[in-house]
C-alpha cells in the first residue's frame, strides 16, 4: 500500500474538528456567516431521524440483550451514543496509582448523542471562584459576557424550566416545564422537612416548537435514544445538520485528524491531517483558521502531538498548560425502596427524558468543611422495564409486608413472588450529586511515551486524583441523600458507602464533564487560550470545546460550551473582517 | 433449532448413561419443545455494522445443551409460572434469553453451567440418581425450597442459594422484559403521549398536588 497523502485543492475559511456541542456550534454559525468550512468527525455520520439509526420507540425484547450494555454502547443497546470507556484499537493509558476513565463517542454530535439534556447556566460566581475562595483560578470572563450567548442559545435550542430568581443559577428564557410526576411531588414535599429546595428541571428539550425544522416532545422519555422529532438538544439534528444545508460546510466522517499543522515560519495553523478510520487513507485538509473541538482530552492530545519546531512542546504550549487541570464533575448516588409506593396504581408515566425536577445548590460552603457546590439530578417512576430490571429481589421482599399484612422469607419463587414485581414497580427512586471538583495541575493528561492506537498516533497518559475538598464533598452528599430519603419516608438501599470507597464517589471521568484541558486565561504564561478561546500562541487555533473551561461549576458544561463557542465563532467573524487572521 | 437435530442432541444429553431412562427422555423432551417455542428476537433496530455481525455470530453459536435448557425452562417456570394474569417465564422466552446473555457476557458461563450440574448433583444425590427433570414436581421444589431463601438457607446450600439468586435475576428480568412480561406489569408508556401530569384519583390519594 502506498503512504499517498491526498489534499483536496481548495482551502477552506475554516476546518473545524469535531461535531459535537462546542464543533456543531461553531459550524453552524460560521456556515450562516458565509465561511467555507470543513467539518471532521472521527466517527461516523449519524442522524436521528434516519430509521436506519432509530432505537426510540424500540422494546425492550427486540433487543436479544433487552437493552444491556455492550462494548459497542456502554449505555446500552438503545443508547444512541456508539462507543464508551474503551474503544477497540484506541487505547488510553493511567499513571500507576491514579484513575480517570474516558468515555469516546465516535459518531457525528460526539456526546451530545448521550447526555441528559440538563441546560444549566453557569453563575456569576462560577466565573471567580478564586476570588471567592482563593481556590484555583478566576475565568479571564463574567457572567455578563456570556450572558447574551446564554440568551442566544436558549432561543435557537430550546430549553424548558421556570424563572426561580436564584443567585447564582441564573434564569434562562423558559420553554414551559412539564409537571413532576409522583415519586417528584412526593420529592418536593420532602423538601419542607428535609431543606434541600426542589425547583423544576431545566433540559433542553421542546415542549412547545421553536422552528419548523424541528417537533415537539412526544413524552416518551427516551431522549439518550436520540429524537427523530428533532425535539431534544443533539449537535447532529440541531446544529450539523442545518449548518450542512447551508451549502457551506463540508462534512467529512471518519476523519481521524493527526495533528495540526503549522507554518515553520509564521507558526500559524495551516490546517490538518487526518487518517481515514476506514480505508485507512492519508489527508490534508488546509483552511486560513482551525477549529479544534474534539472534545477537552481529544483537542489537548493534539495539541500536544502538533510538535514542530516553532512549537516544541506542542501547539498553543508555550506556558505549558495544555492536559493540565484535567477536572470532571463529581458524582455519587443513592437509591431507595419508597414503601408507600407499592401497588401503584398504572398510567403512562413516561414524560420527558430525565427528571421533571432538581435541587440547585443551596448551602454556603464558607460553613462547610469542602469548597464547592452539587447539584442533585432524581430518577424514579413506572419506567420501561428492561435488561437488570427486578434485579435483587431477594435483598426487598423480605422487608415489607405482603397483601395479607404478614410478613415473609426473602427471596422465594413461584406466584408470591411473581406478584412481588409487580406490588415492587415503579416504587424506587435514585438521586446522584454532581459536584465542582477544584481544578488543579496536579490532575492532568499528557501523551504516552511508549503508545500509539491502531493509526500510529501517540495516545493520551492520565494521571488523576481526588482531593480531601471532593471526597469531602462527596461524603455530604451522601449524608443528604439520606436526609431527603428519611424525609420522604423511604428506605435507603444497601449500606451508606462509607471513607473506605470515599463515600461512594465515582472515578474521575465517569460523569463525563472532564474540562479544564486548555483552560482561557488572561496571562499566556499560565492559559492556553484567551478569553475568546483562541490560542496565545497562534492567533487562527481555537479550541471550542470544554477544554477551555477555568473550572466547571456545578453545572452540566453543554450549555457554557455552546455560548462560548458561538461567542468565539463571533469572534472569528470580526477578526476576518478586521483582516486581524 | 430443528426437531430432528434437537432430538440427536437429547440422545446425547444426560450425564451418565445408566441414568438415561425413558422417563428422563420424557421429561427432558418435554421442557425442551417449551423452551425452545419461542422464536428468537429479530434485530433491526439502529445497529452499526459492527453490532449487527456481532449479535449475529452470537446468534449462530450454541452454548447450553439441549439437557440444560431444558432444566433452565423448569427453573425458569418454578421461578416465575403462569397465573391468571400471565404465562410463565418459559413461554416469554427466559430460556433463550438466558442463552444469549452468557454468550453475550461470558463470565456467566461458569456460574450457570456449574450451577445446573451442582443442582443435578444435588438431585442425583437425595433421590436415586436422576436428573433435576426428571424429578417430580413435589421432589423439585424440596430442592428448590432449600435454596430459594438465602436468609434462612443451610451454610452447605449457600452454592446453591447463589445460582438460584441469579437464576432468579435472569428470570425476572427476561421475563419482565418480554412483551407477556411488559404487559403484565403494567407499563403504558413507549409511545406518543401527552403528559399532564398525575392523574387526579392518583394525587388525591397521595395528598400532593400541583398548586403548593
Amino acid at each position: 500500500m502506498s503512504f499517498q497523502i491526498k489534499e483536496p485543492p481548495t482551502e477552506f475559511d475554516v476546518v473545524i474538528v469535531g461535531s459535537g456541542a462546542g464543533g456543531g456550534m461553531a459550524a453552524y454559525q460560521l456556515a450562516k456567516a458565509g465561511a467555507k468550512v470543513a467539518l471532521l468527525e472521527a466517527g461516523g455520520y449519524y442522524d436521528p431521524a434516519d430509521p436506519k439509526y432509530i432505537t426510540q420507540l424500540k422494546w425492550p425484547y427486540e433487543s436479544p440483550r433487552r437493552g444491556a450494555s455492550t462494548p459497542f454502547r456502554n449505555f446500552g443497546d438503545f443508547d444512541a451514543a456508539w462507543g464508551g470507556w474503551e474503544i477497540a484499537g484506541e487505547p488510553y493509558t493511567r499513571k500507576r496509582g491514579t484513575e480517570f476513565d474516558w468515555f469516546r463517542s465516535r459518531m457525528m454530535g460526539g456526546r451530545t448523542n448521550h447526555w441528559g439534556r440538563i441546560s444549566l447556566r453557569f453563575g456569576p460566581d462560577d466565573f471567580r471562584r478564586k476570588s471567592i475562595d482563593g481556590l484555583g483560578e478566576d475565568w479571564p470572563i463574567d457572567y455578563k459576557t456570556v450572558a447574551p450567548y446564554y440568551d442566544q442559545v436558549d432561543k435557537l435550542i430550546g430549553v424548558f424550566g421556570e424563572a426561580n430568581g436564584l443567585p447564582n443559577d441564573p434564569d434562562s428564557i423558559f420553554l414551559p416545564a412539564p409537571k413532576p410526576r409522583l415519586h417528584e411531588l412526593m420529592l418536593k414535599e420532602s423538601a419542607k422537612k428535609s431543606g434541600v429546595p426542589i425547583y423544576p428541571n431545566r433540559l433542553s428539550i421542546l415542549t412547545k416548537p421553536v422552528n419548523n425544522e424541528r417537533g415537539s416532545c412526544f413524552y416518551c422519555s427516551q431522549c439518550n435514544r436520540g429524537c427523530q422529532a428533532y425535539a431534544d438538544f443533539s449537535a447532529s439534528s440541531v446544529l450539523v445538520i442545518p449548518a450542512v444545508k447551508t451549502g457551506n460546510v463540508t462534512l467529512t466522517t471518519n476523519a481521524m485528524v493527526r495533528e495540526v499543522l503549522t507554518d515553520p515560519n509564521t507558526g500559524m495553523a495551516t490546517g490538518v491531517s487526518y487518517v481515514d478510520r476506514e480505508k485507512l487513507t492519508e489527508h490534508v485538509v488546509k483552511g486560513k483558521v482551525v477549529v479544534l473541538a474534539a472534545s477537552a482530552c481529544e483537542s489537548a492530545r493534539l495539541l500536544l502531538n502538533s510538535k514542530s519546531t516553532r512549537h516544541p512542546n506542542g501547539l498553543a504550549n508555550s506556558s505549558d498548560v495544555v492536559g493540565k487541570y484535567l477536572h470532571d464533575s463529581t458524582g455519587a448516588s443513592r437509591g431507595a425502596f419508597i414503601p408507600k409506593l407499592m401497588d401503584r396504581k398504572r398510567y403512562n408515566e413516561d414524560g420527558v427524558g430525565g427528571a421533571h425536577i432538581y435541587s440547585p445548590w443551596w448551602l454556603d460552603n464558607k460553613k462547610l468543611d469542602f469548597p464547592r457546590g452539587y447539584h442533585i439530578e432524581y430518577g424514579g417512576g413506572m419506567g420501561m422495564p428492561g435488561y437488570g430490571f427486578g434485579w435483587g429481589m431477594e435483598n426487598t421482599n423480605g422487608k415489607y409486608p405482603g397483601p395479607d399484612g404478614k410478613m415473609k422469607e426473602a427471596g422465594g419463587y413461584g406466584a408470591s413472588l411473581k406478584d412481588d414485581y409487580r406490588r415492587f414497580y415503579g416504587a424506587y427512586i435514585g438521586m446522584s450529586g454532581r459536584g465542582e471538583a477544584v481544578a488543579s495541575a496536579d490532575n492532568y493528561c499528557e501523551i504516552d511515551p511508549t503508545t500509539v492506537d491502531k493509526f500510529g498516533i501517540p495516545v493520551l497518559r492520565f494521571s488523576y486524583k481526588w482531593s480531601d475538598y471532593e471526597i469531602k464533598q462527596a461524603k455530604h452528599m451522601q449524608d443528604t441523600f439520606e436526609q431527603i430519603i428519611d424525609a420522604m419516608g423511604g428506605v435507603a438501599s444497601g449500606n451508606k458507602p462509607g471513607a473506605d470507597s470515599n463515600y461512594g464517589l465515582a472515578a474521575p471521568g465517569r460523569i463525563i464533564h472532564e474540562v479544564g484541558t486548555t483552560r482561557m486565561g488572561s496571562d499566556p504564561k499560565t492559559s492556553a487560550l484567551n478569553a475568546f478561546n483562541q490560542a496565545h500562541d497562534a492567533k487562527n487555533v481555537f479550541v471550542v470545546d470544554g477544554g477551555a473551561f477555568v473550572s466547571q461549576a456545578d453545572k452540566n458544561p453543554t450549555w457554557t460550551i455552546l455560548a462560548l463557542s458561538w461567542r468565539a465563532s463571533d469572534y472569528i467573524i470580526d477578526q476576518v473582517k478586521k483582516k486581524n487572521i | 433449532m430443528k426437531r430432528r437435530d434437537s432430538l440427536k442432541a437429547l440422545t446425547l444429553s444426560s450425564f451418565g448413561v445408566a441414568a438415561l431412562n425413558p422417563q428422563e427422555v420424557l421429561a427432558e423432551r418435554r421442557e425442551l419443545d417449551k423452551a425452545m417455542n419461542t422464536p428468537p428476537a429479530e434485530v433491526g433496530f439502529g445497529r452499526t455494522k459492527e453490532e449487527a455481525e456481532h449479535d449475529a455470530k452470537l446468534m449462530a453459536e450454541k452454548y447450553f445443551t439441549d439437557k440444560e435448557l431444558a432444566t433452565l425452562a423448569v427453573l425458569s417456570d418454578i421461578i416465575i409460572p403462569k397465573d391468571s394474569k400471565s404465562g410463565s417465564a418459559s413461554e416469554s422466552g427466559v430460556p433463550q434469553f438466558i442463552e444469549f446473555m452468557v454468550k453475550d457476557q461470558p463470565y456467566w458461563q461458569t456460574p450457570f453451567r456449574g450451577g445446573l450440574q451442582w443442582l443435578d448433583r444435588e438431585s442425583a444425590k437425595r433421590f436415586g440418581g436422576k436428573v433435576f427433570t426428571a424429578l417430580s414436581k413435589e421432589q423439585r421444589l424440596q430442592i428448590v425450597d432449600d435454596i430459594a431463601y438465602p436468609e434462612k438457607a443451610k451454610p452447605e446450600m449457600s452454592q446453591g442459594v447463589s445460582f438460584f439468586n441469579t437464576m432468579r435475576n435472569f428470570t425476572a428480568t427476561g421475563f419482565f422484559s418480554s412483551k407477556i412480561g411488559i404487559e403484565d406489569i403494567g407499563y403504558m408508556g413507549n409511545r406518543p403521549n401527552v403528559w399532564d401530569g398525575v392523574p387526579a384519583d392518583v394525587l388525591a390519594k397521595y395528598k400532593v398536588s400541583y398548586d403548593k
